[in-house]
């Protein structure tokens, strides 16, 4: 108790991921409730999640990044000084000051410093240019240099950050180097199979790897700026700026000026408690603490065990005894695209213990496990393919119920294994960053009633670090519900049990050419002989469609039943926008258009009184325009000789294209023609989502190809093929599925790829995260299209070959028939009449859509806007 | 009925509240697909017919973005219940009362209709 009576005082030192946690386990010991309690934070932002800094350069904002919710901080009424580090502390005085001058008494002072990049003393290493990789801020200053003044950089340390900085910098546009002492890339992690296995996926990324040499000397220019580094090997590598990410070391200096006891190699010495050996007052937790092991642990799971274990011992619960005697250093990442794990002995330490090792340098995969003589699992590394890590690593330490040799062959060569979550004990660890049980998850679904995996994520805390469990989680979410009784219905709706998949080998197994015939066959019992729903319909639509030519359907996506299945978008040809009126977009291919086409599109516009707009995709479109407009648009275009960009469809959008070789003093293909002859290829493929593809003429990728479904990037040898990739709301950088290809070997593999989604995607789901769902990802896509594992390569390219000949331009067809153009009306029986809702008004010298119209309805003025808030 | 030629002659009647207003030949419905009808007093219906042949009427409006389309919206059946989906938002309405079957508190004015 402090002299004054008041609430006894815990300072926190250090505000990180490890020093969030322990307020955690305070606030739910009551112990905040009993406590003042009082944080120094160093950094200008509280706590956040460090393991995760890469993603900044994906996308994440700093705020993102964030771990600490300020309404936890302000409702247990935490002290928290950001930006305000501990200067000094006198534990005589139990006083610690900070650098604003404040000084607070403690009764119980928690280090939570964490560590400081280690920094090689090499010369110059200081100089312009150099940088460390740990901060918020250090990623901003990277980010700022490597803009403004670098073309090359240089990563110092090829372990676990130094490869993630290394892809921040490629990321950045820099060509990067990765320098590392060891003979191999994370030699903490791998052994020097998995080193190889990690060392080809690097180099082919494009990153170059030295491996077995030091740095001697960062060379400076006149300016003192970096422009280059001495290695030990003799040889001397031009790079404009250098990361340093060669390991870490404990931040223990506070502790030391205050007369703590630190290890030989640093860590401030604790026991089992987290107690230092010196002051009973005084505890410390995280990558500052030299545990009772004699170990300092750098992940995040050991240390947020060190702050429970604080946080029991502070409030000194007589139930929970909680000691902290070292930690498993099992870690699964993925880095750079590639999985990295290893757990439990990793590299083989164990007497008498046995190596089962599956290697296949071509895919870049290898998995070695350590088997004792007994036939326990002692540990294992993977590389290329961590899929079974949560499994693996919650059987070490036991013999597992099937050889060894099963289950690291990949799937489908013949002895493999896949052993599932469900066959785990009840304590196996299924995350081990929360340290949560499998018996915890299952119980999470039979006594707290989750269904889903978000649910358990929230009751549980498992999965809520660092991710890599939530696969895992959700099999076991779903065998928990289904041995519950309760059915996980993967159909497509209420009327089809069976998923798109299932459907699409269905229709064309038996060539059904009709929806009602898919329903009232095969449509679930209670479904058949109905109308559907608004789900299936243009599902079924889009499957007959793509189809259409080899199960005897109708190309005309409006002919006959298929017309009621289409949305209204396809329906009426165009895309309807929010107030009932439509926009119009003719195809551009390649975004190429001619001076005439311009003029045409401008007359059409002017003369309908239409607003226009550049798009994304590199066309113009059209808005404002009525349904009785359309007909009388259209006609001037398909005269002019436009035809339709399927902007409302659920198939190939555009292909663009940067000018190429044509033009431009860097491209090494003609891009142009490429993305023409794409873009006429594949116009009015219907698919099960959108298509948007680009060709750029060089690497410099302006057309941004690496953002699209299939994206196309020049070489000199001839083109890079990228799948994949999408932009929008959850952006997602594309993988290289093919390089260097002719012209007719990369129309061949774009034929099979978007055949093979088309065939195997759910409703929606568009190329990339269809490519993150289907077992096996990018490797069997590849091994489908490139390699012909299934078998299926001729008939996937003999069902493009059909869709290619049977082309015809919907909307030529619309206006050369007078039946289908008698829907283009907005009433039925007024067919002269237009729409009274669909008003406009001026802005900017073109029209937009009158909102007022739209609110004066049946419903009260209140209401509408009611309505229209809660979208 | 007459079973053939079934379609040719029959005429769309809307009941309103002095009559029976015709609207347009039954055939000009696709089955699964819905056609929009002026009424004189400026209001607009949305006008279905079923696989089964049966018609409903609704008011065209979506109550929710204001525009004049719910004829242009995908029909179906939901345990036995037909019903249209709002092109705008997805929001689906049954056919038969006019019930939201997303938002309780949300009810769209339906019409009587018949072929003769």
């Amino acid at each position: 108790m402090t002299a004054t009576g008041a609430n006894p005082t815990i300072v926190l030192v250090g505000h990180g991921m490890v020093g969030q946690r322990f307020l955690e386990a305070l606030a739910e010991r009551g112990l905040t409730a009993t406590h003042r309690v009082v944080v120094l934070c160093e950094e200008p932002r509280p706590a956040y999640d460090r393991v995760a800094l890469t993603s900044y350069f994906s996308g994440k904002t700093p705020e993102d990044l964030s771990v600490t919710d300020m309404a936890f901080i302000e409702s247990h009424g935490i002290e928290l000084y950001v930006g305000d580090p501990a200067e000094t502390v006198d534990r005589e005085a139990r006083k610690v000051t900070a650098r604003s001058g404040q000084i607070f008494d403690y009764d119980v002072l928690v280090l939570a410093t964490g560590s400081y990049p280690f920094v090689p003393p090499v010369p110059n290493k200081d100089a312009e240019g150099c940088f460390v990789y740990r901060t918020i801020e250090d990623l901003l200053a990277i980010e700022e240099y490597a803009g403004s003044r670098a073309r090359v950089g240089a990563v110092v340390g090829g372990g676990l950050l130094g490869l993630e900085a290394a892809g921040a910098l490629k990321g950045l546009g820099i060509e990067s180097h990765i320098v590392e002492f060891a003979p191999r890339l994370m030699p903490v992690q791998v052994d020097e199979g998995g080193g190889a296995a990690l060392l080809r996926t690097i180099e082919e990324m494009g990153l170059s790897v030295h491996t077995g040499v030091g740095t001697q000397e960062i060379v400076v220019g006149e300016d003192g700026a970096v422009t280059g580094m001495k290695l030990s090997d003799g040889s001397e590598l031009a790079t404009d700026m250098v990361v340093f990410s060669a390991g870490v070391r404990p931040r223990d200096q506070l502790a030391r000026d205050c007369g703590l006891t630190v290890g030989e190699r640093g860590g401030i010495t604790v026991d089992e408690q987290c107690r230092t050996v010196s002051d009973p007052n005084v505890f410390a937790i995280g990558e500052c603490a030299l545990a009772a092991d004699g170990r300092v642990y750098g992940l995040v799971a050991p240390g947020y065990e060190q702050a429970e274990t604080a946080a029991a011992t502070i409030a000194a619960d007589e139930a929970e005894q909680l000691s902290f005697t070292g930690a498993d250093l099992s870690t699964k990442l993925k880095l750079l695209g590639v999985d990295v794990a290893s757990f439990g002995d990793a590299h083989g330490t164990a007497e008498d213990c046995l190596d089962v090792v599956y290697s296949d340098s071509r895919s870049g995969l290898y998995k070695k496990l350590v088997i004792g003589r007994d036939g326990t699992l002692l540990g294992g590394i993977l590389v290329g393919d961590a899929e079974a890590y949560g499994t693996l690593k919650a059987f070490t330490g036991s013999v597992p119920p099937v050889s060894p040799e099963s289950l690291v062959l990949p799937a489908g060569a013949g002895e493999s294994a896949q052993l599932g979550p469900t066959a785990l004990p009840d304590d196996a660890i299924i995350c081990s960053c929360n340290n949560v049980r499998k018996g915890t998850i299952r119980e999470a679904v039979t006594e707290h009633k989750c269904t889903t995996v978000p649910e358990v994520k929230k009751c549980t805390k498992a999965g809520t670090t660092c991710g890599s469990c939530v696969k895992v989680l959700g099999q076991l979410v779903n065998a928990e519900l289904e041995a519950g009784g309760v059915v996980v219905d993967k159909g497509l709706c209420a009327c089809f049990s069976q998923t798109r998949e299932e459907l699409y080998e269905i229709v064309l197994a038996l060539r059904i050419n009709t929806y009602q015939d898919l329903l009232d066959r095969y449509g679930r019992e209670e479904a058949r002989g109905g109308d559907g729903c608004e789900i299936c319909k243009p599902a079924v639509g889009s499957i007959i469609a793509s189809l259409a030519p080899a199960i005897g359907a109708d190309v005309y996506v409006l002919d006959g039943e298929q017309a009621a299945l289409q949305d209204t978008n396809d329906h009426f040809l165009a895309n309807l926008q929010k107030n009932g009126s439509y926009s119009v977009v003719p195809r551009i291919p390649g975004g190429e258009i001619t001076p005439e086409g311009l003029i045409v599109i401008g007359e059409i516009a002017r003369d309908f009184g239409l607003y226009t707009k550049i798009t994304g995709g590199q066309r113009i479109d059209m808005f404002g325009a009525r349904v009785e407009q359309l007909p009388l648009i259209w006609t001037r275009l398909v005269d002019a000789g436009f035809e339709s960009g399927h902007a409302y469809g659920k198939s190939l959008r555009t292909v663009k294209s940067c000018v190429g070789q044509t033009w431009c003093r860097y491209g090494v293909q003609d891009s142009v023609r490429m993305a023409i002859d794409l873009e006429l290829r594949y116009r009015g493929l219907r698919s099960p989502h959108k298509l948007k593809s680009a060709v750029s003429g060089c690497a410099r990728e302006c057309a941004e190809a690496q953002s699209k479904d299939f994206g196309v990037i020049a070489t000199t040898n001839g083109w890079n093929l990228y799948v994949g990739g999408n932009g929008g709301a959850t952006p997602r950088h594309a993988d290289l599925l093919a390089q260097d290809l002719s012209d007719a070997e990369l129309i061949r593999l774009i034929d099979r790829f978007l055949m093979f989604y088309i065939r195997t995607a759910d409703r929606l789901e568009r190329t990339s995260t269809w490519l993150e769902r289907i077992p096996g990802g990018l490797d069997h896509v590849r091994d489908v299209v490139v390699e012909d594992s299934l078998g299926i390569c001729e008939e996937l390219e003999s069902l493009m070959a059909a869709h290619v000949s049977h082309y015809r331009d919907e909307w030529a067809d619309t206006i050369n028939d007078p039946e289908k153009l008698a829907r283009f009306v907005s009433f039925v029986n007024a067919p002269d009449t237009p729409d009274p809702v669909v008003g406009f008004v001026p802005e900017r010298d073109q029209i937009k859509p009158d909102l007022p119209l739209l609110s004066i309805g049946l419903r009260p003025a209140e209401d509408v806007l009611e309505g229209t808030a809660q979208r | 009925m007459t079973l053939a030629p079934e379609t040719t002659d029959l005429k769309v009647h809307l009941r309103l509240t002095d009559g029976w207003l015709t609207v347009c030949d039954l055939s000009a419905l696709l089955p699964g697909r819905g056609v929009a009808a002026l009424l004189p007093d400026g209001e607009q219906v949305a006008l279905f017919r079923d696989r089964a042949g049966t018609l409903y009427a609704i008011d065209n409006r979506d109550p929710f973005g204001g525009a004049a389309v719910l004829s242009r919206g995908l029909t179906g059946s939901h345990q036995g219940r037909p019903f249209v989906a709002s092109p705008l938002l997805k929001q689906r309405f049954d056919l038969e009362s006019g019930q939201c079957l997303d938002d309780e508190a949300v009810r769209i004015r339906t019409y009587e209709v018949r072929a003769s």
